[in-house]
Order: C-alpha cells, then structure tokens, then sequence
C-alpha cells in the first residue's frame, strides 16, 4: 500500500458540488504521481477543476471521493487539526495574489514559515535571506512588501514556500499578475530550486508558455486529466503551440 | 503554548506597528471615550459627595428622625427631651442635635453672596467637623462658625475673619455677624458648602417664616446624631433606642444617604449614562476591528493555508484589541488627569481611586468584548479564501 518513491500521488480523486443547477463534477476521477525533484504544471481551460485539484492537494478542501498520500501518508483520512500542521510542516504555498503579509518585511514574510514551524533560528534566518538573495531580492531584504513589485512579491512568495523543506510544493498562477519576462524569470528560478532541492512542484497555469521548465505537464478538462506530455519535445510542441496568443 | 503567545504577539505588534497611524486613531477615540466615562464617574462622585459629604463623615452610626418624616432630613422635627432620652439609653456614647438650614454669606469682595448650608451642631459632640486649622467651637461664645474647606475655597475666608450671612426671617432680610473660628475638611451638605454654627446659635440666625419668629417655641432641631459605643452593636442600640424614646424613627448613616433628597436618582442616572457611553465605546471598537476583519479576510485565509491555527489567530486579535484598548484607557486617563487640575472647586468632580478603577476596568473589557464578534468572524475564514476559492 505505501509508497515512498512518490512525494504525492492521488488515486481516483472526485469532487463533486451541488449547486442549484444540479451537481457539478469539478475534479473527476484524477489519479496522478509526483517524484522528488519533479515539476509538474497542471494546464487546461477555465472552469475544467486546475484551482479545485491543487485545494485537495494542498490538504484545504476534502475530496468527495479518492485517495491522497503524501509521503505515503493518506491525508483524505485526516482532522483538521492534522491537515493544518502538515500544510505548515510538509507544504509550500504560492498564491495568485496577496500572497504575503504587508505588515511584514520580504525576510519576515520568509522567517514566518520556520517562525510557524517553532524552527527559526540565527542558520534558518540566514538561509532565509539567502535564498531571496538567489531570487535577486539580496538588496530588498527589508523592505515591506508593499514597496516590491508584483514578481518580486512572487519571488518572496516562492521562497516562503521553499525554506522550511516541504516535500510538495504549490503554485496557483504564480505567473498571473507579471509580464512575459518577468514571467519567465520567475518560473525558471523556481524550476531550479525546485530541482535543486529536490521538492515535488506542482503548478496551476493558463499561460502554456511557462511549461518550458517544467518536466511533465497534465491537462485537464471538465474535471478530468486528458493528456500527459512527459518528453522535451512534446512538451515544447505544446509551449510552442500558443506561444503567440 | 508559549509558541502560540510568541507568534500571535509577534504578528499583533508587528501589524500595529506598521499601521501605527491607523491603531492610534483607535486608540484616541478609546481615549476620548475613556475621558467621558471617567468623568461620567467623576461627575456622580462629586455631585453624590456634594449630596452626602457631611453625613458619610459623620462619627455616628445612627440617626434619629421625627416619626414619619421619611427620614427626610429637612421634614423632621425633634425637640430637645428626645436628645435627652436617647442620651440615656444604654449603648449609646454621644448624642448630638443637627439642624439644617440655608444662608447666604455676604463676601467681603462684594459680588453674588455664597449659598450654603447653615448646620446647627453641638459644640464637643458628635456631628462638628473635625478641625484643620483654628480651634473647634467653644460653649461659651455665641458667634461662632466654623466654615469648611468648600467654603473656604470659594469665599477666601480665614481663620479670624468676621463671616455675614444674610437670613429671610419672616418678611425680613436679616444680617447676622459670626467670626470664624476654625475651617474643617470638606463637609459639604445638599451640594452646598457648609458652615456650623452652635445649635443655639443656629436657633437664632436660621431662616424663620412669619410664624416662628412671632411664636416663642422651644427650640427645635431636625435629627439626632447617636454615636453608640460598640459599632458592632448599632442595630441592638437602634432597636433599644426605638422602644424607650417614642414618636422616632431611626436609619443607619448608610440608610440616611440612599434617604438624601435625588441622591439615588442622580446616582442611577449618572451610572445609566455611564453605561451608555460604555456601550458606545463597545459598538466603536467592534465596528472597527470588523471593518479591519473583513479587508484581511485574503491575508487571514494566506495564514490559514500555510499552517496558522485558528488559536493563534485568535490570539494574535486578541492581543491587538488589548494593546489598542490598553493604550487608549492610558491616554484617556492620563488626559483625564491633566483636565482634572484644572478645574475650579466650584465643579463638581471628584476623581475616587474606586470608582475611576471601576470604570478603568469596565472600559478595558469593552475592547475584548467589542472584538468577540470579529474574532469569531477570522476564526471561520475559509483558508481556501487564499486560493481566490469560497465556499
Ligand atoms: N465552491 C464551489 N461550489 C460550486 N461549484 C464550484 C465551486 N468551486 C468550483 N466550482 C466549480 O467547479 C469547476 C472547476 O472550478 P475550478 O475553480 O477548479 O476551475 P479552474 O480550472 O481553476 O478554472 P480557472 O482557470 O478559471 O481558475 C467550475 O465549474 C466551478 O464553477
Ligand atoms: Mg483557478
């Protein structure tokens, strides 16, 4: 039943909601496997269950049916009080917008991670800053984030999300409010720590032009997973696809 | 535990800190709303004290009324033989007889003479004031008067000056010269300040419509003063007191001030007012930290999802509330200081260590209180909000 090699996997997820206009099957039958070191990005149009997938993998919403396993550990069966020290000890977040504190500085926002996790200490305060030195923030350490730009704050964002070692790490459209360089440079950084590190990342996009860096890419519609492209250049074909919307 | 403490405390100052300006305004109404109601409080201690100063300083335990009066204070009338027989009755130490009356005293600066209460005491028993500077009334000397501290403040006299009071007696306007002899602590009576004459005296100078001053009555006081021997024995005394001496009613001082003419109704006003302004305060501080709720509702559910509990969410607004409050209490009370030295003796208000640590303690709770909905609110955010997704 266990196994270790997968940092995540997911067998047979449903979720089902019921609306006025009747049920709505928003994640249907969705079995994937993530490794260690692996980035996957999960594709597809609005409205076909990409936001409602990585809730139930970041242990926020409860499938209807289905199992997750997170370090072989099956969270599906978890308390709430469980779900909330595993999101803080095993899972790194990246959210669309108002990602961060604004009463906090870009380090602070960082440090909050091992703060939460009774881990900072004078080495994680130091990894802290620098691992946003690697994001190219070494000169913003201090500044509120209101003072940083849209990919900066991504930036804070992605290593709030990488320094307390998480096995899975989350993104939902960390792309979404920059501009196609900034884009890029953002997700390049991030494939690389994430391989660096060894995490298994997980990122929901629209944009299929930041699948360049990742290694494998899902798609889904109406809920349901419909392609994999595991290899380079399946995956560049689908890069290059809509490279010019 | 003290991980909870250590992070909610952190993010709490940290957030107040960075949005100082915002907090503080918070915390200035708070201020604003403690000098009302700290003066609110200081208001119904000065009036009440104003009401009741002399008869709560008084050393007696009980005090005798003419049967029926209500134990109104002004409607009684005993005569001398019932000082007399509650003299002898036994338990009691003292005995002194009070008559209570108006005079205006004529200011040596001219100007609008000083109302105030004209008290006809026994001189040596109980019912004078205690001395703080002069002597006491002697027995011998008809025309003395010891004024007390209010009516030194506002009249300028001293000790040695000659005092004149203008009395109504009949259809006449009628000055009488006291020299004044001592000045005694604040003895206030019926908000006015007081001036204590010998009883026999008093007898002479009160106030006297047409009929007293034609008929050759004896004299006439309006309540017995009883001290008794062992306080712990008031009520036995009373009880002895009553069956001996007929056509009485007796009180405990206690009893005697709730009696006091309004006492009871300005004080319950007052506290009714008092209350009110705490509930404005409480719908102020909750309406704030509501609206501060619902703009963050996103930034709670980022905490939320990155593994915040809900206790240390809680805590962290608990401990804003508090520090917001506390420091607006310590502004307002500081201001309330401040403006409390600069009022004249004339106003009624009286800053009492209880009753402002009464409305500190009630205003520092209406912080709390006032939070509870919006704490209940943060701990139900969804952290699902974080992902844009709401169920
Ligand atoms: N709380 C909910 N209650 C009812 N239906 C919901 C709820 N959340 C999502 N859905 C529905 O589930 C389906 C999948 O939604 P989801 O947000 O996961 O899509 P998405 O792929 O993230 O879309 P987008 O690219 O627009 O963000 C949609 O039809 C949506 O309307
Ligand atoms: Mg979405």
């Amino acid at each position: 039943m266990k196994n270790t090699s997968y940092s995540i996997e997911t067998r047979s997820i449903i979720k089902t909601y019921q609306s006025d206009f009747g049920v709505i099957q928003a994640v249907d039958d969705v079995s994937l496997q993530v490794s260690p070191g692996e980035f996957v990005a999960l594709v597809g149009p609005s409205g076909s269950g990409k936001t409602t997938m990585l809730s139930i993998l970041a242990a926020l919403l409860k499938p209807t049916s289905g199992s997750i396993l997170l370090d072989g550990q099956d969270i599906s069966a978890m308390s709430e009080t469980e779900r909330v020290a595993l999101r803080r000890e095993k899972i790194g977040f990246t959210f669309q917008a108002n990602n961060l504190l604004p009463y906090l500085t870009a380090v602070e926002n960082v440090e909050l991670m091992l703060r939460l996790n009774n881990k900072l200490d004078k080495a994680g305060s130091l990894r802290a800053q620098e691992l946003l030195a690697r994001l190219g923030l070494g000169q913003r350490l201090n500044n509120l984030t209101g003072q940083l730009s849209g990919g900066q704050q991504q930036r804070v964002a992605i290593a709030r999300a990488l320094i307390h070692n998480p096995s899975l790490v989350l993104a939902d459209e960390p792309t979404a409010s920059l501009d196609t360089e900034r884009a890029y440079q953002v997700v390049e950084t991030f494939a690389g720590l994430i391989h660096e590190q060894n995490r298994a990342g997980i990122m929901v996009t629209h944009d299929l032009r930041m699948c360049e860096f990742v290694d494998r890419v899902l798609q889904m519609r109406d809920g349901k997973l419909v392609a994999t492209y595991n290899d380079r250049k399946s995956i560049m074909k689908l890069v290059n696809s809509r490279a010019g919307d | 535990m003290k991980r909870v403490l250590g992070i909610s405390a952190y993010l709490a100052v940290k957030e107040i800190w960075r949005n100082r300006a915002r907090f503080l305004l918070v915390s200035l109404v708070i201020a604003l709303i403690t000098l009302l109601v700290l003066f609110i409080a200081a208001l119904g201690e000065g009036l009440g004290n104003g009401n009741r100063e002399y008869i709560s300083k008084l050393d007696a335990q009980l005090i005798a009324y003419q049967a029926k009066s209500d134990f109104l204070i002004s409607a009684s009338r005993l005569d001398r033989d019932r000082l007399a027989s509650i003299r002898r009755v036994a338990g009691v130490q003292d005995v002194g007889m009070l008559g209570t009356a108006n005079a205006n005293i004529i200011l040596p600066g001219g100007g609008e003479p000083l109302k105030a209460a004209l008290l006809g005491i026994e001189p040596g028993h109980v019912g004078e004031p205690p001395i703080v500077q002069g002597r006491p009334l002697s027995t011998k000397l008809a025309d003395e008067v010891i004024i007390d501290r209010s009516t030194a403040l506002r009249s300028g006299l001293q000790v040695g000056d000659p005092l004149r009071i203008r009395v109504t007696q009949g259809t006449r306007d009628e000055f009488y010269e006291l020299r004044v002899v001592g000045i005694s602590d604040g003895q206030q009576y019926a908000l006015q300040p007081s001036i204590f004459v010998p009883f026999f005296t008093w007898e002479q100078v009160r106030p006297k419509s047409e009929a007293e001053v034609n008929s050759g009555n004896d004299p006439v006081g309006n309540v017995i003063l009883i001290k008794v021997k062992d306080p712990a024995q008031a009520e036995s005394v009373s009880q002895r007191i009553s069956a001996q001496v007929n056509n009485i009613e007796i009180a405990t001082v206690a009893a005697a001030i709730q009696a006091l003419p309004g006492y009871s109704a300005q004080q319950s006003t007052l506290n009714t007012q008092g209350g009110f302004t705490l509930f404005i305060g409480l719908l102020v501080i909750g309406g704030f930290f509501q609206i501060q709720i619902l703009q963050k509702v996103a930034q709670i559910g980022v905490l939320k999802a990155i593994g915040t509990t809900n206790t240390i969410v809680a805590a962290t607004f608990v401990i804003q509330i508090s520090l917001v409050t506390l420091i607006g209490v310590a502004i307002g009370g500081l201001l309330s200081f401040l403006f409390s030295l600069t009022f004249p003796p004339t106003v009624p208000i009286v800053f009492n260590g209880t009753t402002s640590a009464i409305a500190i303690a009630a205003l520092l709770l209406i912080g709390p209180l006032g939070g509870l909905v919006s704490i209940r609110y943060a701990v139900r955010i969804e952290p699902l909000k974080a992902l844009g997704l709401s169920i």
